[in-house]
């Protein structure tokens, strides 16, 4: 009894919400929320004209005339982002493969790949609109080009980090080099996949923007584009909105999955 | 007395013949073992002490079949090894348990590589949760279990498959001295049980003469067989045993046996 009247403290109630599930989604609102009111707040007291910057209450005021094409280029966008990623999730992982298994790969490819990932990825856009002119075909490259490297390196460090010990235990107990690797290389490689995914997915979704703003015309990225030459700023501001959750819906459906797959650590 | 142990356990006679290893590492050649030539009796418990470096993972190592001799072979009931096999349980000083796997599927492991049905599996291998204590735990990943009831699980994963030869490395060297003990009298109690043979590697002269029937000191540079000697503390052991005259001066005997090959390898950095 005596316990619970304690936990009922302002203080306590806080730390329970600090340690608690719920706390790890209502926590980021609220600041997102306070930061919504401290730029609504902002923009009136000092009087900052609309094409500067738009206060939220501006931004929101858009979406009846121009919430549905947003959502159409956010959909155009997703897609893009989605089909790169997978292409990056395919070859990434059959890189990291070869890197993580083969030194002959190791000593070849992989000084290939860095070198390669020096380059910044928005110098190849113009140059990717050459080729296959104006419109999803860039995007799609540019957001591959960007998510496979996070990918292809974490695999092959996931496979090259096995403890022998691991292994040796799996061969003295009769395992085959298939069960070895079904059974300590896979699941220990798990964990360096999953991370990789995370920061591909953002890398994919940062390229694909890339892409739309240089080469293209449709997605968010044509849409910011377009909304400041013709100086609709809160319009642009409702598009980079759109931007921000699609950003965070897609990292916590990685990071749900990281957490329902890798349960160990 | 003899001819009884003998009649007990039939499987798990291991001979070493001129057994000689060699590293080469930037075109130099380092000769880590030299012509060693051990027989270890069926059911025997041996233990392997000598001062870090001196080769002793080595030479289990290739007892286990993870290294090839440079020269000399390995037999185990007259079969040479050539390679690993569950005929020879392996236990590591750090558990080396799958981290994804609850104790039950990391002990069910070997079993199910040889393709047993999940009813005997589980037969089994709950019978030997039973026995270490950790049947309560059997649903419990590694990274919830202390470092005694991972090397716990790390014994038992070996022992399920009944092995004739249980290769021990320095298994009980990271766990804290109470621990270290208990596991050691538990280790006793098993092996009393089974009459496995077991080779124990250990550089703990108390923990060598309390668990062995025979200690193999190795000497440095190149690694070899310095001296054996048998231990003949009456069985079942316990902890007193560690404080009578006897095992004092055993103790005493084999400290300065091993206190000059450590020296000899403190030299040669
Ligand atoms: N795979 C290897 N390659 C090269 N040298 C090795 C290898 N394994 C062991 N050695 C060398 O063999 C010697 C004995 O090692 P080890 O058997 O681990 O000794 P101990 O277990 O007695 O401490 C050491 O000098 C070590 O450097
Ligand atoms: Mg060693």
């Amino acid at each position: 009894m005596v316990l619970t009247e304690e936990l009922n403290t302002p203080q306590d109630r806080f730390g329970n919400l600090l340690n608690s599930k719920h706390g790890t989604y209502i926590l980021p609102l609220i600041t997102t929320l306070l930061l919504f009111i401290g730029w609504e707040l902002a923009v009136r007291l000092f009087s900052i004209p609309e094409f500067i910057l738009p206060a939220p209450s501006a931004i929101l005021a858009e979406i009846p005339q121009w919430g549905g094409a947003v959502a159409k280029n956010a959909w155009t966008t997703l897609v893009t982002t989605l089909l790169g990623f997978l292409a990056a999730l395919a070859l990434g992982v059959l890189l990291g493969f070869m890197i993580g298994y083969s030194k002959l790969a190791n000593l070849t490819i992989y000084p290939l790949l860095i070198g390669f990932n020096t380059i910044p990825k928005v110098a190849l856009v113009p140059l990717l609109s050459i080729w296959f002119g104006i419109g999803a075909v860039p995007a799609v490259i540019t957001a591959f080009l960007l998510a496979f490297f996070p990918i292809a390196v974490n695999v092959a460090i996931g496979l090259a980090t096995v403890e022998t010990e691991m292994q040796d235990v799996l061969v003295s107990l009769g395992a085959s080099r298939f069960e070895v690797f079904q059974k300590v290389g896979l699941p220990h490689t798990m964990p360096y996949l999953f991370a990789s995914l995370k920061v591909a997915i953002s890398q994919a979704f940062i390229g694909s923007v890339i892409a739309e703003t240089v080469a293209s015309n449709g997605g968010i990225g044509y849409v910011i584009l377009s909304a400041s030459s013709n100086f609709n700023v809160p319009l642009a501001f409702l598009a980079l909105l759109a931007l921000a959750v699609m950003g965070v819906i897609l990292y916590s459906f990685f990071m749900v999955l990281e957490k329902r797959f890798v349960h160990w650590i | 007395m003899l001819m009884q142990q003998v009649e007990q356990s039939v499987k798990g006679a291991v001979q070493i013949e001129g057994l000689s290893v060699s590293f080469h590492r930037q075109g130099r050649e380092n000769r880590v073992l030299e012509e060693i030539q051990l027989g270890i009796r069926p059911g025997e418990f041996a233990c392997l002490l000598g001062p870090s470096g001196c080769g002793k993972s080595t030479l289990l190592n290739l007892v286990a079949g993870f290294i090839k001799p440079t020269a000399g072979y390995v037999t185990v009931d007259q079969q040479p090894i050539t390679r690993p096999g569950a005929d020879r349980g392996f236990v590591f000083q750090q558990y080396s348990l799958l981290p994804w796997k609850t104790t039950f599927q990391n002990i069910e492991l070997g079993l199910k590589i040889r393709g047993l049905s999940k009813p005997s599996r589980r037969e089994l291998v709950d019978d030997y949760l039973n026995r270490v204590g950790l049947y309560k735990h059997r649903n419990s990943y590694p990274y919830q279990l202390s470092g005694g009831m991972q090397q716990r699980a790390s014994i038992v994963r070996a022992l399920v498959n009944s092995p004739s030869v249980l290769l021990m490395d320095e298994p009980f060297a990271a766990l804290d001295a109470q621990t270290r003990h208990m596991m050691q009298e538990l280790l006793l109690d098993i092996w009393e049980d089974l009459k496995t043979t077991v080779i124990f590697v250990t550089h703990d002269i108390e923990e060598a003469i309390f668990l062995g029937d025979r200690l193999y000191i190795m000497g440095v540079q190149p690694g070899h067989i310095k001296a054996e000697l048998p231990i003949r503390l009456s069985r079942p052991r316990h902890f007193d045993d560690t404080l009578s005259t006897e095992f004092i001066n055993l103790h005493r005997q084999v400290f300065e046996c091993i206190r000059e090959e450590t020296l000899k390898s403190m030299e040669a950095g």
